[in-house]
């Protein structure tokens, strides 16, 4: 074994120079039949944005030949202008200002409290018991749900609303960074054991950055959630905000600054999820499949 | 402890006669493990001194290797184990944290202020110089098993456990790798026990091998090859005859098949 090793390393060392002759194709007689592509060729990157694309052509074409009508549906040209005349007049950015503010809020407590829970309850057997089965049971109630009851406590000022917001945000990031932290993969804690690591440094070092992952994906479903929560409550006799705007609109039958208001809910949740992921691909730079 | 120079092994086996094991186990048994049972193993261990345990998949090797990295915490069974606290483990995989730098793997859990120059001096050990920034996806298959391996040297272990460490490597990065475990065990010369199913790896590294059977050790076999080789060459196939014999595979009669020592049989198949 000992004798032969030497001799086989040089040989695979010894690496040709040139390709050798006798892999090129020789018989040429008959084309080759092509392999057919049966999966999906990657996507480019700013493919997804062909349905939307569609569907603004759709309703162009529908408003310019008198389709749609423009009570129901206006035009795209009027909704931008409307748009205009909202910023102009400086009530687009109010309302805006205020809806940002209060998801702002909600979002931040229901992280805040969604991570202390989930550390408290991934990390100690006991605080699993007390916690765990807690969060079960109110995930399987809507969130929205207990708005009456909300009501009923806070009244129908701010605080009920953000406390709604922080409600519906806290849920995926307990559940998400909770099964993180549950699920750090045996081998690595056995690691950390022969390595001699002390619990705090355990976690620190392996336990947070491991749950990172889960952590992130539940702060993208929390930041949608937060977004959900603030349409309701903005609804619920609330007199200021895009929700209280689209109210507005509704009663004077004002449809374009309904589609405005809607078209401000999209972009906000696209910007603030894109944000998010933006954040997942700095903070997870080792994950080699990450950004896929 | 940082012996530039590994000692023979004419005289590596006469110190180690005066010298108290490192390692000593005593009647160990373990029952209903996931991977097999021990029933009264005996098993000491001298500082330099690199044992392979062999055996089928079950005997226990990795229940016994376990036992003595204090990692089964729930197993039932009796027994002495002396082991020292300062031993490192190397796992068949690589085992390094995806989220960490190459070099914050081998000091991870590791104090002192040098302990980032005892890294980079670790890795250049390894071979794997310039690497410290990398992330552990960056490197291949046996480039992360060498950064285990400098993680577990820096540590300067009395004794090193390692659980078929080159198992899932190919066949020509486990050559390399056999050369860099020999060099790096001679240098540092903790103790070491390498559970292996890989007859010739065996017999390629260790001073002494013990075949565990059914939870027991059933041979206690010094390798002690001469160092010039047409001897060499027959003395490691007799004894790798002997040893697969003892782990109930029998070889290819050698008039029909000529001692070929870079031949490699698998003793589970």
């Amino acid at each position: 074994m000992r004798a032969h090793s030497p001799a086989l390393s040089t040989a695979v060392l010894e690496r040709p120079t040139a390709p050798a002759p006798a892999l090129r194709p020789t018989a040429a007689a008959a084309p080759p039949r092509p392999v057919r592509r049966l999966g999906v060729p990657p996507a480019d990157p700013l493919g997804w944005l062909l349905g939307p694309a569609l569907l603004l052509l759709v309703w162009t074409l529908g408003s310019m030949s008198g389709l749609v009508d423009a009570r129901v549906l206006p035009a795209p040209w009027a909704t931008a202008s409307t748009a205009l005349d909202l910023i102009r007049e400086g009530r687009l950015q109010a309302n805006l200002a205020i809806s940002a503010w209060r998801a702002a809020q909600g979002l931040a407590f229901g992280v805040a409290a969604g991570v202390l829970v989930a550390l408290a309850s991934g990390l100690s057997l006991w605080g699993g018991y007390v916690f765990d089965g807690l969060v079960q049971v109110k995930r399987s109630i809507p969130t929205l749900a207990l708005i009456p009851l909300l009501i009923l406590w806070f009244g129908i000022g701010e605080t009920m609303k953000v406390t709604a917001i922080a409600i519906s945000a806290f849920i995926p990031i307990y559940l998400n960074t909770h099964a993180a932290l549950r699920g750090i993969e045996t081998r690595y804690v056995e690691l950390a054991e022969t390595l001699g690591l002390g619990r705090w440094a355990f976690v620190r070092q392996v336990v947070l950055p491991g749950a990172l992952p889960g952590f992130l994906l539940g702060l993208r479903f929390a930041v949608m959630a937060a977004w959900l929560a603030l349409v309701v409550v903005e609804q619920l006799n609330a007199t200021s905000g895009i929700g209280y705007m689209i109210n507005l609109a509704r009663t004077y039958a004002q449809s374009d600054i309904i589609v405005v208001g809607l078209v401000v809910y999209a972009l906000l949740g696209l910007t603030s999820d894109l944000a998010v992921r933006q954040i997942e691909t700095r903070a997870l730079g080792w994950r080699r499949t990450f950004g896929r | 402890m940082n012996a530039p120079f590994a000692p023979p092994p004419q005289s590596l086996a006469s110190q180690s006669l005066a010298s108290e094991p490192v390692v000593r186990v005593r009647g160990l048994s373990r029952r209903f493990t996931a991977k097999g049972v021990l029933n009264g193993v005996d098993l000491d261990i001298r500082r330099g001194e690199f044992v392979a345990l062999l055996g089928r998949s079950g005997c226990g090797k990795s229940t016994l290797l376990r036992a003595l990295a204090r990692l089964d915490h729930e197993a039932e069974g009796g027994g002495e184990i002396v082991v020292p606290e300062r031993r490192s483990v190397v796992f068949q995989d690589a085992r390094l944290l995806p989220w960490k730098r190459v070099l914050d793997n081998v000091v991870l859990g590791l104090g002192g202020a040098d302990a980032q120059a005892r890294g980079v001096r670790a890795l250049l050990e390894v071979e794997l110089p310039g690497r410290e920034d990398s992330w552990p996806y960056e490197l291949s298959g046996g480039e992360q098993q060498r950064v285990a391996l400098a993680r577990s040297l820096v540590r300067e272990p009395e004794v090193l456990l390692a659980d078929e460490p080159f198992g899932a490597l190919d066949a020509l990065t486990r050559i390399r790798m056999h050369a860099l475990l020999k060099r790096l065990s001679e240098a540092h010369r903790p103790a070491v026990l390498l559970v292996t199913h890989d007859v010739d790896e065996a017999i390629e590294l260790a001073h002494r091998v013990v075949i565990l059977e059914q939870g027991r050790v059933a041979a206690d076999i010094a390798v002690d090859l001469p160092p010039e080789d047409p001897e060499r060459s027959v003395r490691f196939a007799a004894l790798r005859r002997q040893l697969l014999g003892r782990l109930g595979v029998a070889e290819r009669e050698p008039t029909s098949h000529p001692a070929e020592p870079g031949d490699r049989h698998d003793p589970t198949a």
